[in-house]
């Protein structure tokens, strides 16, 4: 009998079908008004919590600015991208210049509590519901 | 000038398997830059995700394979709610000339870019010739 063994890929595997699925969720959907959709942002649930995770490689902390007010965040900056000089180019497949992003998070959200962290070409915001955004028990006397 | 210009998202595209994979996981073509200096042809590649440890370059039959591989464990416990690109492994692989020193070849890892350094023979640098006026 084949036995199912634990497979690490199998669960990125899942994963990729579970993005695959949220792809042109309506989730942000018309909400997010920017001046256009880079960078690319996945949106995840940690608890109560919101994790943003922006794919902004080649981006130098120093260009990069964000911003939070009430539930909105904006996230802009600016690509440079520096050849040598005098060099042939064989290939030029990335892109460079500015970009300019807002997204409006369908939930009440903690502006403050806020944390950007840049590493590896990923920008991770980790995002804090709003205390008074949070579901109550209601105590039944 | 290229600074003032909007940034667009570029689709990540799957990478093309030579061979099938025993496993259903799909990997990414990571987007590249080439150029060429006197001394070396340099290999620019955007992975982001990927950290230094996580990175395997070799060159074998005179083509040169970069793979960055993702450190899933980053995202335990997150559930996906809305999601604009997907996430797996980078690989891709380019036919080298034989005139880079393949022993030499250079990886530098900065902000989710790669860049590969591989200088060329000494033969295949370009020399400058004295004309003398006889």
């Amino acid at each position: 009998m084949i036995m199912g063994y634990a497979d690490p890929f199998e669960t990125l595997f899942a994963f990729q079908r579970a993005l695959e699925n949220r792809l042109a969720s309506d989730w942000l959907g018309t909400t997010t008004a920017s001046m256009g959709t880079y960078p690319p942002v996945n949106v995840f649930q940690q608890g109560d919590d919101l994790v943003a995770i922006v794919e902004l490689p080649g981006v130098q902390k120093e260009d990069l600015n964000v911003q939070a007010k009430e539930n909105t965040i904006r996230i802009a900056g600016r690509k440079a991208i520096d050849y040598p000089e005098n060099v042939s180019l064989h290939r030029r497949e990335r892109l460079s210049g500015i970009f300019d992003r807002t997204l409006v998070v369908p939930m009440q959200i903690d502006p403050d509590g806020i944390k950007a962290e840049y590493n590896d070409g990923l920008l991770a915001l980790f995002i804090p519901r709003a205390e008074r955004d949070k579901p109550r028990n209601i105590q039944i006397s | 000038m290229a600074d003032k210009q909007e940034l667009q998202v570029q689709e990540k595209r799957e990478a093309e398997k030579a061979q099938e994979q025993t496993r259903p996981l799909r990997a990414f073509l990571p987007t590249a830059d080439i150029f060429e200096t006197e001394e070396a042809l340099a290999v620019v590649l955007e992975m982001p995700g990927v950290d230094r440890s996580n990175i395997d370059v070799n060159v074998d039959n005179g083509v040169l394979t970069i793979e960055g591989r993702i450190d899933f464990n980053k995202y335990e416990g997150l559930q996906p709610v809305y999601s604009e690109y997907n996430i797996g492994p980078f690989r891709r692989s380019f036919r080298i000339s034989s005139q880079v020193d393949q022993d030499k070849i250079k990886a530098e890892m900065r902000d989710g870019v790669i860049t590969l350094t591989l200088p060329k023979a000494e033969e295949a640098k370009p020399r400058r010739i004295e004309v003398r006026t006889g």
